[in-house]
């Protein structure tokens, strides 16, 4: 184990994620600790877009492992190639953002390593004696937990998106190619499909910008003030359980405890109460604005801005200023 | 067919947070402890496929916990399960997810399980570890965040559904596999109270270090990271109530969410 920090930065399609260049800021702090480099890890088929991406924000060198079985995520693979990575490179600690991929695959990574894991993590920082502190929420945001680390292990850290500003960087990271070779029973998990959900409007979990509806909308219909407030913001449409339940919104958009965990930027909460299962999955949001008809709704709690009003008014005043400032 | 499913005890989702005097838990005294949400979808499927095929010999619950967590497994033994195998130490206390993985699988790897199910996090302390971290210890494929299932006539292989960042994902895996069960996969039912009596008579083996040999050896090699504190989260500065006609507080919004936030 050497004092390098790696990052497993994530791409799709050749995209990469945004948290990847997030994960970049928090490697190369804890970099500044430990004297060692950054190194980031891109996996995956074809991926030059998402390398040159990576290589300018900062990093010493990026380790691209390329093979054609690599192009969709599967935990068994990936596994392998982020384990032969870090092989290689011998990293004090593995960053990587906490998305659907990376809370996946962190806990495979850190035993497959014999390393020691922290999930979704807010906060990461050398502590004494080589040890590595971590800061996460815990009891749905309840509660901060600090961890830490054991000097002797490698730390497989998975970050919180949103919470880091991204990395940029002067001189581009040296690329140097690693050869992928699978270990036994890594095709007991097939090659996958992707379905893309239907629509131009995006997924709350990959959103910087989340409008989201309560029951108080009354109907599918209704929600079209929503919908027309996050087209005009390039947001997500989210809703709360109530009105997922009364068939207002897939489940798919859910946002809360049992739904999704968002960290958007900005949060526009529209005529949700605020009940502690749906601030659950929403108070990490950066900014948060509440828009309810009763003051004493436990959202403005949470909130940045609040609006005191009937949301049937608001919602569609706001898309309007919305739109004269972005065509100003 | 062998299944095995694995909960938590956890404080009810509404539960109003006190710190203990040791600053590493919380206040336990008075709190409402369930079955973790996302493992009752667990359990609902393990039960589901036995109402669907005739071919599941037996479901199993297995939970690490304290004395209090045995309320768990039985009520997952009303829900539907055969048996249940309750890890309970002091020495287990300690073990973070990587070493509560490790001991997990110290005790199930001998037993042939064809499909081993979770949920695919905690909602006390959120880390979504277990699932993975046991499947990569066992050497088994896994899927993660599933929100549909469906297992092959013959049993020796599965779809899964998962749902990720503005997609689904549809994956196709071999048996002896574990899955971690998202919301959406079913709705999980409530067990009625004869059944509750009934799981009283259900087998329930309570396994303790000394009764596992190899349960040092299997937590030392990984892992290790200790909970030094909890606290309450960091706090926001109160927000801004704005106050006026609607075309006033719009426009005033939008403003302050350039000028002020920088969130637009
Ligand atoms: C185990 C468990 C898990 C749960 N998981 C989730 C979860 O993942 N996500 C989730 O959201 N919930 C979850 N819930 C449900 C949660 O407790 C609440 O019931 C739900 O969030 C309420 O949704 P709501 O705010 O849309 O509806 P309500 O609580 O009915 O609130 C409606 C709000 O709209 C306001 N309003 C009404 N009319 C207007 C108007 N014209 N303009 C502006 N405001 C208006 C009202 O003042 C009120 O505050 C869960 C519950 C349990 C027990």
């Amino acid at each position: 184990m050497g004092d390098d920090i790696l990052v497993f930065a994530e791409q799709r399609e050749n995209r990469l994620h945004a948290g990847a260049l997030q994960c970049v800021t928090a490697a190369r702090s804890l970099a500044g600790k430990t004297g060692g480099q950054v190194v980031a890890c891109v996996i995956g088929d074809a991926t030059d877009q998402a390398v040159a991406a990576v290589q300018n924000a900062g990093v010493d060198r990026v380790i691209v492992v390329r093979d054609a079985s690599l192009r969709l995520y599967s935990p068994l693979r990936y596994r392998t190639a982020l384990a032969a990575a870090i092989t290689k490179v011998g990293p004090r600690a593995v960053l990587m953002p906490a998305t659907f991929m990376g809370r996946d695959l962190a806990p495979r990574v850190a035993v497959c390593i014999r390393g020691a894991c922290a999930t979704d993590v807010v906060d990461v920082s050398c502590g004494q004696n080589g040890a590595i502190d971590a800061r996460r929420p815990v009891y749905n945001g309840k509660a901060s937990c600090h961890v830490t680390l054991p000097a002797n292990r490698v730390a497989v850290i998975s970050i919180r998106p949103n919470v880091y500003a991204p990395s940029s960087g002067a001189a581009p990271g040296a690329v140097e190619p690693l050869a992928f070779a699978a270990a036994p029973g890594d095709d007991r998990v097939g090659a996958r499909e992707l379905m893309r959900a239907g629509g131009e409007i995006k997924d709350v979990a990959e959103a910087d910008v989340i409008v989201a509806g309560g029951r108080s909308l009354k109907s599918e219909e209704n929600f079209k003030i929503i919908y027309d407030l996050a087209r005009e913001l390039d947001a997500a449409v989210g809703a709360s359980r109530a009105a997922c339940d009364a068939g207002y919104q897939p489940h798919s958009r859910q946002v809360g405890l049992t739904g999704k965990t968002v960290t958007p930027k900005l949060y526009i909460a529209c005529g949700i109460s605020g009940a502690i299962q749906h601030l659950a999955g929403m108070r990490g949001s950066k900014v948060i604005v509440a828009i309810n008809t009763d003051a004493e709704a436990p959202i403005f709690k949470a909130a940045d801005y609040g609006i005191v009003g009937d949301l049937f008014k608001i919602v569609p005043l706001l898309t309007q200023e919305v739109h004269k400032l972005r065509h100003a | 067919m062998k299944i095995l499913v694995i909960v938590k005890q956890v404080p009810d989702s509404t539960t109003v947070i006190k710190f203990a005097a040791s600053g590493r838990d919380i206040e336990r005294g008075g709190v409402k402890l369930v079955v973790n949400p996302f493992d009752e979808f667990a359990i609902e499927l393990a039960v589901r496929l036995r109402e669907a095929r005739s071919d599941v010999e037996t479901i199993t619950v297995l939970t690490v916990g304290p004395a209090s967590a045995a309320e768990a497994l039985r009520t997952c033994l009303a829900i539907g399960a055969d048996n249940a195998i309750h890890l309970q130490d002091a020495a287990f206390d300690s073990l973070d997810e990587l070493q509560t993985a490790a001991l997990i699988a110290a005790v199930v790897r001998e037993r042939g399980y064809d499909l081993i199910v979770r949920g695919k996090q905690e909602i006390d302390l959120d880390s979504g570890q277990l699932g993975p971290a046991l499947a990569e210890l066992l050497n088994l494929p896994h899927v993660g965040a599933v929100t549909k299932f469906e297992l092959a006539a013959d049993g020796k292989s599965a779809v899964a559904n998962r749902r990720v960042e503005g997609a689904e994902e549809i994956v196709p895996l071999q048996l002896p596999a574990l899955v971690t069960v998202d919301k959406g996969l079913c709705e999980a039912r409530y067990p009625s109270l004869p059944n509750l009596m009934k799981a009283k008579k259900k087998p329930m083996t309570a396994l303790a270090a000394a009764d596992l040999p190899g349960f040092a050896d299997a937590v030392g090699g990984l892992g290790g990271s200790t909970l030094e504190r909890l606290e309450p989260p960091p706090q926001r500065p109160p927000g801004k109530i704005l106050k006026g006609e609607p075309e006033q507080v719009a426009a005033e919004l939008v403003a302050l969410l350039r000028s002020e936030a920088k969130a637009i």
